[in-house]
């Protein structure tokens, strides 16, 4: 799956938590949970269709690496080439 | 024959516009069936049937807007007919509030002024449904009439904000009722997380996202359980006393993407394991969100949690949502300096508040049940 995919992928599962999300608009750098706004259970519900979307099951233990959306792109293409 | 009444919506909510029949005269209903649906200022909710029965006849119609306590509809009881009971006087007319913005008849019979658009009275009786000036429209139908269509999406359009404005009004209306009537008295607790957290991290861990817990459902657990114990938290005043709950139902208060709140009850807290309870609230708070809540939802809420923590304060102190007697409130939950056997150390905590109402309970009452719900943490297991 190559890096264009992964970010639509992501993009969906955002705007099915949090529909009035534009991605254009989305700074990458920026704390992805308050970009977004996301609490924790929307955190969560994210993770889930992430996982039911790539496959890729993140554990709690790496959350902390996933600040920002840059980060998580890039966390999601290394978890997907492995 | 049993008299089926609009029931209570929550206390910011004292009207509801039905939206649809989910039932026709004659079905048979259950318990806990969802009869109708209605719109409120907050959010459409599906409104429950609370007996069993066969529907005899629907007293108001899709449009009507009437306060909460209206008889809606009539049910047969088991071994009654529609010709054994007497029906009352207003089973035979359907009931229409004089304050409704809508009369089909008045409508169509009266001589529009020159200066109107043209509207058929469908369109027209549509526009007072929904809540929308007809005059101001411009038709697109023949020679510029304004249509059923037109009304639709003026009202489409008109919708969200309306319905921020009535969110903030009910809000505003229960919140300063609340200020007016209640005693506030406010206490906060300092609760150490370390072992609840430890716990939690080793159960998640392996899990798929789907399956795992939040802090916030121990926390909910914690303050159901605590209220066992202190059950003077745990109710309504109403008409001048304390009336002690029988249910644990714990209201969530969930931020709407949209702006505004609502706190719809998660059932039964105390009785639950963790695992189901985290099902039940991830479906209760997506569902507030979506606008798919149930009546009782709305009404059954004992003692209301707001865990604002998630936006970064350390600590909230909330306003009782009348007649509820008291409000737990949850800051963030962080890594703090933490003494513990006489030596620093660093400890996830998180500041538990209690707002909770003088009429019913003291503060040391209060002080008691916020050191029970720290107690109940310091053991995850037990929860």
């Amino acid at each position: 799956m190559d890096d264009a995919q992964i970010r639509r992928e992501v993009f969906a599962a955002l705007q099915g938590i949090a529909p009035e999300v534009e991605p254009e608009t989305l700074r990458s750098d920026r704390l992805l949970r308050d970009e977004v706004d996301l609490d924790s259970m929307d955190w969560l519900r994210f993770l889930a269709a992430l996982h039911q979307r790539l496959g890729v099951n993140i554990p709690e233990a790496d959350y902390q690496k996933l600040t920002s959306l840059d980060a998580l792109l890039a966390y999601l293409a290394e978890r997907l080439a492995s | 024959m049993i008299e089926f009444k609009l029931p209570s919506l929550g206390a910011d909510m004292d009207e509801g516009t039905l939206l649809e029949w989910r039932i026709a005269p004659g079905a048979a209903v259950r318990r806990g069936q969802v009869v109708a649906v209605v719109d409120t200022a907050k959010a459409a909710v599906d409104v429950e049937c609370w007996q069993d029965g066969t529907v005899l006849d629907l007293l108001i119609q899709p449009g009507d807007k009437v306060p909460v306590g209206t008889p809606i509809a009539t049910l047969l009881e088991e071994g009654e007919t529609a010709e054994t009971v007497q029906r009352p006087a207003h089973a035979a007319k359907p009931a229409r509030p004089a304050a409704a913005p809508r009369s089909a008849t008045s409508a169509a019979f009266a001589a529009p002024p020159t200066s109107r658009p043209r509207i058929s009275p469908a369109a027209r009786t549509r526009a007072a449904e929904r809540g929308v000036d007809a005059n101001r429209l411009s038709g697109t139908g023949p020679q510029g009439a304004v249509t059923l269509a037109d009304v639709e999406a003026a009202a489409r359009q008109a919708k969200p904000l309306d319905r921020h404005a009535a969110m903030r009004q009910a809000i505003a209306a229960a919140m300063s009722r609340s200020k007016r009537e209640i005693p506030h008295y406010y206490l906060a607790e300092t609760v150490p997380l370390g072992a609840a957290l430890a716990w939690l991290a080793a159960h998640n861990a392996g899990l798929a996202p789907e399956r795992r817990l939040l802090p916030g459902v121990l926390l909910l657990k914690a303050v159901a359980l605590a209220l066992r114990d202190y059950p003077q938290l745990n109710g309504f005043w109403q008409d001048g006393a304390f009336r002690p709950a029988a249910g644990i139902h714990l209201g969530v208060a969930v931020a709407l993407r949209q702006g505004g709140l609502i706190a719809p009850a998660l059932h039964d807290v105390a009785d639950q394991p963790l695992t189901p309870l985290m099902e039940a609230l991830g479906d209760l708070v997506q569902r507030a969100r979506s606008g798919s809540l149930r009546s009782s939802e709305l009404s059954d809420a004992t003692l209301t949690v707001t865990q604002l923590g998630d936006q970064g304060v350390d600590g909230v102190f909330g306003v009782i949502y009348p007649p509820q007697v008291a409000l737990v409130g949850v800051g963030r939950l962080a890594e703090r300096p933490w003494v513990e056997g006489g030596k620093l150390c660093v400890m996830p905590t998180a500041q538990f508040s209690l707002a909770a109402d003088h009429r019913a309970s003291d503060g040391h009452y209060g002080a008691r049940f916020l050191a029970e719900v720290r107690r109940l943490l310091q053991t995850p297991d037990s929860l």
